[in-house]
């Protein structure tokens, strides 16, 4: 599956720090194919956070484990472009990717126990991290890596950083992890469910930090999430994710306050909220999310949505493209406005938000 | 309201021993719950909220009998559970079922769901009209299931379908009371709003009474009546939804609100948040006295040597904190000591 022969008809490189385009990640099983992620396209700047939500399945994890090429060539089909601060990854050698994985870019994962070492002590986890990318001595790296952890808000670090991970609680293995992944200050950092494993008052904590070494390191952030709270917290721009596709894309408020996809609109009534008059009923959304093996023909979301018969057979037979509705209103990220993927045209989808979807979110 | 509670709990406690070497030497304890207090109401939802360990599956635990209580009383029915031998203890069981955390883990993965559902029944003894498949199908129709699905494997169904089985597995024997532990946590948002309103529904149905045991404030608030907050193997505050959520007492229940991220982006600069510092200490060796002084803003000289009780300050709004929010100022600062 080389592209390298094909090169002169490659895309140019984009101006984007990150940009994905059009990236497949395919499975073969002995059930058949799990196409996991299919036809993934988004840019992201530095300095700039993208949130990417979706339902348990969607392809949130398989997309972030992609962009650090961490999925083994062996049973991962990958296709299309992943850009890197003008480098195409897909193409390159994972010799030429993992190189990139420290300094360039970082993930956070859902399970830090996972992630490190038990056997080794935490400070010596960050302590290699670090002199990987960066010729120094052990003691300066050592140094660096107090000072990290002190950062994210470990007591006494220059005592901690001898403990194992299993010394640490759920919370400070989080912040250590956090730490790891800051040590070589990358410029792209993915935090995939960072806070899920997290009692709230310590989620809290743990986005707060996030927010500000962001801000001081002017890096790139994705996090993945279910959690819809959490990336209104964080996010600039939302991707929300269905069936290994993005099904809507906009800025944080194009997500929240004029939604046009009939997926987000049953993601944000089935959620009971903190902030709102206690309703009588949730409004879920029926049935499940979709086998990726057997994805519905059609729109993905036809079988659960319930304006399927609003577009006839179209529903059902034709794929929906992810298609602008509002230009991108710069300044923000600015990249490509506000996107749905859905047959209705915008005037209905408005239509229908207003009058009928957002009415029901507010009653008591 | 004068009625006789259904489920009446006084100074419940469980504390596992903590054993070392090969003689298992009995080095402390884990005070998972200690002194815990409350009634629960024919018909009513109440809510245990609270973090990780806090002790909220023991309590639930303890109550249906499956941890025998190390301390305090069980009434249920008016009966007095806390040490009934298992064989007594059959007949009521019937009336008490409980929901766990892990739709995944909790059904035998080599029976069919009909044999799953029908289990109750043949263990019980319970005649039914029509026979138990009947029963069974009437049953699986009423949680939102096939009743053709009757000869399937739980691993044929979704995480939200198998939430279902264990709710119908509970409500076949027409149970008076559920304790649903954590019963949406492991489901997506979309299928947790499905089993919520089944729990509503059933409840109006039925005439059920419930305990919820959940982490998620948002979902609490919104299936409960009552709710109780836990911290460190204590009820801490306890109170009606609206006034515990509208005007929380205890400094931990503010902390725990305030820290619930809220998907509304244009609020989230000026939302006012508290900020806890550190995580919960290990229930190993819970701090002295109030059991949150460690992490509390508000603590004094006071929170580290005498221990709060659980007192009303509102209508049915009970806190145990020497400095409560949200309320009027304790007189002359030193509140009375633990009244014996
Ligand atoms: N190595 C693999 N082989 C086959 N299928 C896979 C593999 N890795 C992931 N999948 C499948 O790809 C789909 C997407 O998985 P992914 O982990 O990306 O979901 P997710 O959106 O991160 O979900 P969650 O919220 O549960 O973490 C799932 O159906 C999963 O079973
Ligand atoms: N069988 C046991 N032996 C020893 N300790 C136990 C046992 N069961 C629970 N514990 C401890 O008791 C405390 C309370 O546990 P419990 O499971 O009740 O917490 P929880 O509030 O349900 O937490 P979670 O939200 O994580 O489910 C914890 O510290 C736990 O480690
Ligand atoms: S008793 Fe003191 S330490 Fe405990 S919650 Fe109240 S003010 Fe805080
Ligand atoms: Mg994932
Ligand atoms: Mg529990």
């Amino acid at each position: 599956m080389s592209r390298a022969d094909n090169s002169a008809d490659a895309s140019p490189a984009p101006p984007s720090y990150l940009e994905l385009r059009d990236l497949r990640i395919h499975f073969p099983t002995d059930d058949g194919l799990v196409k996991s992620v299919d036809g993934l396209s988004f840019r992201l700047d530095r300095g700039k956070t993208l949130g990417i939500v979706g339902e348990s399945g969607s392809g949130k994890s398989v997309t972030s484990l992609g962009i650090l090429g961490l999925h083994n060539r062996r049973n991962a089909r990958v296709s299309g472009e992943i850009w890197l601060d003008g480098e195409e990854l897909v193409t390159a050698p994972p010799d030429a990717v993992r190189a990139l994985r420290g300094k360039k870019m970082a993930m956070i994962f859902q399970d830090p126990l996972s992630a490190m070492h038990p056997y080794y002590t935490v400070g010596n986890q960050i302590i290699e991290a670090y002199r990987i990318h960066n010729k120094v001595t052990k003691a300066v790296a050592r140094k660096h890596a107090v000072d990290m952890l002190g950062r994210v808000g470990i007591p006494q670090p220059d005592r901690r950083v001898d403990d194992y991970p299993h010394e640490f609680s759920g919370g400070m293995r989080q912040r250590a992890m956090i730490a790891m992944a800051l040590s070589c200050d990358p410029e792209l950092l993915i935090a995939d469910e960072p806070t899920t494993a997290l009692d709230v008052t310590v989620q809290a904590q743990i986005l707060d930090l996030m927010r500000d070494l962001q801000r001081e390191f002017d890096s790139a952030l994705i996090i993945i999430t279910h959690d819809l709270g959490v990336v209104a917290e964080l996010s600039d721009d939302i991707l929300v994710m269905y069936g290994g596709a993005c099904i809507e894309y906009g800025s944080t408020d194009d997500i929240f306050y004029r939604p046009e996809h009939p997926y987000t609109w049953g993601l944000l009534s089935s959620m009971p909220r903190l902030d709102r008059e206690p309703t009588e009923r949730l409004l879920p959304i029926k049935g499940t999310p979709p086998s990726l093996i057997n994805v519905p023909p059609g729109c993905v979301f036809s079988p659960r949505c319930p304006y399927a018969d609003r577009t006839g057979d179209r529903a059902a037979t034709e794929v929906p493209e992810l298609l602008e509705t509002r230009a991108g209103h710069g300044g923000h990220g600015g990249h490509g406005g506000h996107m749905v993927r859905c047959h209705m045209p915008p005037a209905e989808r408005r239509s229908l938000w207003e009058n009928d979807v957002k009415p029901m979110l507010e009653t008591t | 309201m004068s009625a006789e509670p259904l489920l009446s709990v006084t100074d419940l406690s469980k504390h596992f021993p903590v054993t070392k070497g090969l003689l298992k030497r009995q080095v402390g304890a884990v005070k998972a719950v200690d002194g815990v207090s409350f009634d629960v109401m024919q018909g009513e939802t109440l809510g245990v909220v609270g973090e990780s360990g806090c002790g909220k599956t023991t309590t639930g635990r303890l109550i249906t009998r499956l941890l025998e209580p190390s301390g305090g009383t069980v009434v249920f029915e008016g009966q007095d559970i806390t040490h009934m031998s298992q064989k007594r203890l059959r007949p009521l069981r019937r009336d008490m079922q409980m929901i766990f955390q892990d739709p995944y883990s909790s059904l035998n993965p080599r029976h069919t769901v009909g044999t799953i559902v029908g289990a109750p029944f043949h263990i019980q003894g319970i005649k039914t009209e029509h026979g138990v498949k009947r029963a069974v199908q009437d049953i699986l129709a009423l949680v939102g299931l096939n009743p053709e699905h009757y000869n399937r494997y739980p691993h044929e169904f979704s995480g939200g379908q198998r939430q279902r089985i264990g709710i119908a597995r509970t409500l076949a024997l027409k149970p008076r009371l559920i304790i649903a532990d954590e019963p949406v946590s492991a489901l997506d948002v979309s299928i947790q709003a499905q089993v919520v309103n089944l729990l509503a529904d059933l409840q109006e149905e039925l005439g059920l009474t419930y305990v919820v045991i959940a982490h998620d404030l948002s979902v609490v608030r919104h299936i409960s009546d009552r709710v109780a907050v836990m911290y460190l193997g204590k009820i801490v505050e306890i109170g009606r939804r609206k006034s515990l959520y509208t005007a929380p007492l205890h400094p931990y229940t503010n902390a725990l609100l305030s820290a619930v991220p809220i998907p509304d982006p244009r609020g989230r600069s000026e939302r006012e948040r508290i900020r806890l510092q550190g995580d919960v200490p290990s229930p190993l060796n819970p701090p002295p006295a109030c059991r949150f002084h460690t992490r509390c803003w508000k603590a004094q000289d006071v929170c580290k040597t005498v221990e709060p009780v659980l007192a009303e300050r509102a209508d049915g709004h009970q806190v145990a904190c020497h400095f409560p929010e949200n309320a009027p100022a304790v007189p002359d600062g030193v509140p009375e000591p633990t009244a014996g």
